[in-house]
């Protein structure tokens, strides 16, 4: 016998109600996405549970995959046995013996979920770990400070015997929100906000504003590897490149340098919007936080906020940027973030931008601009492109390493 | 054609090739250019580090490239030393390393710095009692090699990890060159700060290799110019030789749990057939050594006669370490073991790669006691 399932958990507390299909359904395409390089592996549901059924696979490989997966609140290395007291018995003693790390004193937790098992919790605790006691040396049980609980959970299908758990990621599986526009510029905050906005369940669509030559071909990528990034936490990620350059210079002839950064924010607003509606997601996130420059004080947002009614979900808000750099690096956007590419909203960028702009004036300044064309010809211009794990080129790449 | 000079360097796999022909043609662009050639280049460089760290268990940050063993030792060594001497000028090694390694240190030793050589035993091993007595307060650097290139035996490079974890102000550098491809470390485990590694050793090619670095570990460089690998290591990064690399790396790790286990059967069957041949000392440790490495000398013969006429048959075998064999002296790490002289002068080394097949050492078992029985008549 060997540990060759491994039992998931998540947040049940949350969902009770018509959700909870929605939710398991998603959850398990997130997990078989995940688990792509595993072919071996089949994911089932069960009532409450998951389990993955390992076939071979290694699972420590297969459990670092699912720790970044988004709606799971934990998962264990589990063996199944039948529903028959005596093979129980012994499947627990093998699960404890394989079991790697401290485990001098033990305690056993049984769940009967199938009623028609004829033993009952307490009497299924009491038998196996009588049964563990009686075939190791050294060992006692303790109901308070254990150092493992071996759980020992009666389904329908067969009973699942596991050693200790380890913490998933938590949150709720990526897709079960609904969809969301990520305004994503390349720097440090934004891919953040992406993943916070995916911990809570949102789809992402990315939107970056890409101004050859003025960006290169660096910055653009980038924003594809950034975007890479986000998408071990979820499914593929759709990327919408809008072309901004002609946007900009317009911005640059024609507006006074001071309202400049204003107002090529709400230009930008105003085409992730319209990108938000065709693709049918209902909010846009971004990763203004409050403060921390000029475009991100209340008066920029008020004044910038003002040409879209979509929400603006801002999952930085209230953070320091140490905060938003540690979480950065734990997710691994931050070495890429850091490289040193302009992107939009640093070319062109004059030095006296208001700190506290007026809708009344940005909204006038606008008049004169007749910007309407240059919006609709970005939207109709934008590149869309699928992010997913590996490219064609990237595929040709590999074959080679 | 019997090739069993797998430790001077091994045959680069076709496949191997093939990626670094594909990789010259197509990536030849600068990593560093911002055009898009530029840019795929540095994907492939990007892609082949976090290969080679995934398969190494170690962060790709952590991998500086280099043109291989010589190099990465000398960077490990000298770059510590330059780099910390103001918090002490002692260094502590073994009396068996690699010449990359022992003349490092002579340059150091001349530079002022002190440097303690830690004997080994009978079996060619250093006992961590004694490199950790070794230490003093104004000690900087421990550089013990993981797998002898000469005789095959492999230090408890483990143990001196874990017991050296208690001086945080001090790096322990090993030379892996020799055991990356067959008995690799784990670098976290062992608790080791910088590790060298050389491509052409397991199947890649020549002028490719690479230095561990763990994260924190700071080094001056040896070379200065356009900042690529993190300004520890100046210098066009040689993206198709890394490729190359790269792949053979994986395709020997896909290899390694069933071959070694075939290798060290193969080894100790051929240590032992030689114990059989008259007047044979075998100098390789049965226990404590390498799958890939025996080591055995021939008193009163000359192993240069013995290497022409194994050539003649087509057995391809060294005397000593290719790095030192134009030497006329007896072998330093030999003499380091209390071999004697006579011993020390006559000595052979086979050495397998992971290709090396069953048939191809009983053929050299077959020529060597064809060859003993005609010379010594």
């Amino acid at each position: 016998m060997i540990y060759d399932h491994i039992l998931v958990r998540y947040g049940e507390l949350a969902l009770k109600g018509k959700n909870r299909g929605d939710f398991e359904k998603t959850l398990k395409k997130n997990v078989q996405h995940a688990l792509k390089d595993h072919p071996a592996c089949k994911v089932k549901r069960t009532y409450g549970r998951m389990v993955i059924e390992l076939h071979g696979e290694n699972p420590q490989e297969v459990m670092n995959k699912l720790s970044v997966i988004f709606g799971i609140s934990s998962f264990s290395l589990a063996m199944k046995s039948m529903n028959d007291l005596e093979q129980i018995k012994e499947t627990a003693l093998q699960a404890y013996r394989q079991h790697e790390g401290e485990k001098a004193t033990f305690k056993v937790s049984a769940h009967r979920s199938y009623k028609n098992f004829p033993v009952r919790s307490q009497e299924l605790n009491r038998q196996v770990g009588a049964h563990i006691l009686r075939n190791t040396e050294n060992v006692s049980v303790d109901v308070h400070n254990p150092d493992v609980e071996v759980t020992v959970e009666v389904r329908e299908q067969g009973t699942y015997m596991t050693c200790g758990r380890t913490k998933g990621a938590g949150g709720l599986p990526v897709g079960t929100a609904g969809k969301v526009t990520l305004m994503l510029s390349g720097g440090i905050d934004s891919p953040v906000a992406g993943y916070l906005a995916m911990k809570r369940g949102a789809e992402i669509e990315a939107v970056h504003f890409h101004s050859p030559p003025y960006t290169n071909e660096r910055a653009r990528k980038k924003v594809e590897d950034l975007t890479r990034v986000l998408t071990s936490f979820g499914r593929p990620i759709t990327l919408h490149v809008v072309p901004f350059t002609e946007l900009q210079k317009a911005i640059h002839a024609h507006i006074p340098s001071h309202y400049a950064m204003t107002i090529m924010r709400r230009m930008m607003l105003r085409i992730t919007e319209q990108i938000t509606t065709k693709i049918n997601a209902k909010a846009i996130v971004n990763g203004e936080s409050l403060g921390q420059v000029a475009s991100q004080t209340l008066e920029s947002m008020h004044t910038i906020n003002e040409v879209t009614n979509v929400p603006v979900l801002r999952p930085l808000i209230t953070m320091d940027k140490q905060e938003v750099v540690d979480i950065s690096k734990e997710i691994g956007t931050y070495p890429l973030s850091i490289l040193p590419y302009e992107d939009c909203c640093t070319i062109f960028l004059p030095d006296d931008s208001v700190t506290k702009p007026r809708r009344e004036k940005a909204a006038l300044y606008e008049k004169g601009l007749h910007f309407e064309p240059y919006i609709e010809k970005a939207v109709n211009n934008v590149e869309t492109l699928t992010i997913g794990r590996s490219t064609a080129k990237t595929e040709v790449m590999d074959d080679l390493l | 054609m019997v090739y069993l000079d797998n430790s001077a360097t091994t045959q680069p796999w076709d496949t191997v090739m093939e990626a670094y022909q594909q990789a010259s043609y197509q990536y030849f662009g600068n990593p560093s250019s911002l055009h898009r050639l530029g840019t795929e280049a540095e994907t492939l460089l990007r892609k082949a580090r976090e290969s080679m760290a995934s398969l190494l268990k170690i962060k790709p940050e952590e991998l500086v490239f280099t043109s291989g063993g010589t190099e990465g030792n000398n960077l490990a060594i000298k770059g510590t030393a330059m780099k910390h001497m103001n918090r002490g000028k002692h260094l502590v090694t073994s009396t068996i390393e690699h010449p990359s390694v022992k003349e490092a240190f002579c340059q150091l030793e001349a530079a002022g710095f002190t440097v303690t050589y830690v004997p080994v035993n009978r079996e060619g091993l250093v006992d961590p009692d004694d490199v950790l007595d070794a230490i003093r307060d104004d000690t900087i650097l421990v550089s013990i090699i993981h797998v002898n290139n000469e005789i095959g035996s492999v230090q408890p490079i483990k143990e001196i990890g874990e017991r050296l974890a208690a001086y945080p102000k001090l790096y322990f550098h090993t030379d892996h060159v020799q055991g990356a491809g067959l008995l690799p470390l784990d670098f976290k485990e062992a608790k080791i700060d910088l590790a060298t590694i050389s491509g052409h050793k397991f199947h890649g090619l020549k002028g490719t290799g690479a230095l561990y670095v763990r994260e924190g570990v700071i080094l001056s460089p040896l070379f200065h110019g356009g900042g690529q690998e993190r300004t520890v290591r100046a210098g066009t990064e040689n993206v198709p030789g890394i490729t190359a690399m790269a792949k053979a790396l994986r395709l020997s790790r896909e290899r390694l749990e069933y071959d070694q286990t075939r290798l060290i059967t193969l080894k100790n069957k051929l240590i032992n057939d030689l114990e059989g041949v008259e007047g044979t000392v075998i100098n390789t440790s049965k226990e404590h050594s390498a799958p890939h490495i025996i080591n055995v000398s021939f008193p009163g013969l000359k192993p240069e006669v013995l290497i022409q006429a194994l050539t003649k048959r087509q057995y391809h075998v060294s005397t000593k370490s290719a790095c030192s064999s134009k030497l006329e002296e007896p072998s330093a790490v030999l003499l380091a073991l209390g071999a004697k002289k006579e011993q020390a002068e006559s000595a052979i080394r086979i050495s397998y790669s992971i290709d090396t097949t069953e048939e191809e050492v009983k053929g050299f078992m077959n020529a060597i006691k064809e060859i003993v029985a005609e010379i010594k008549l």
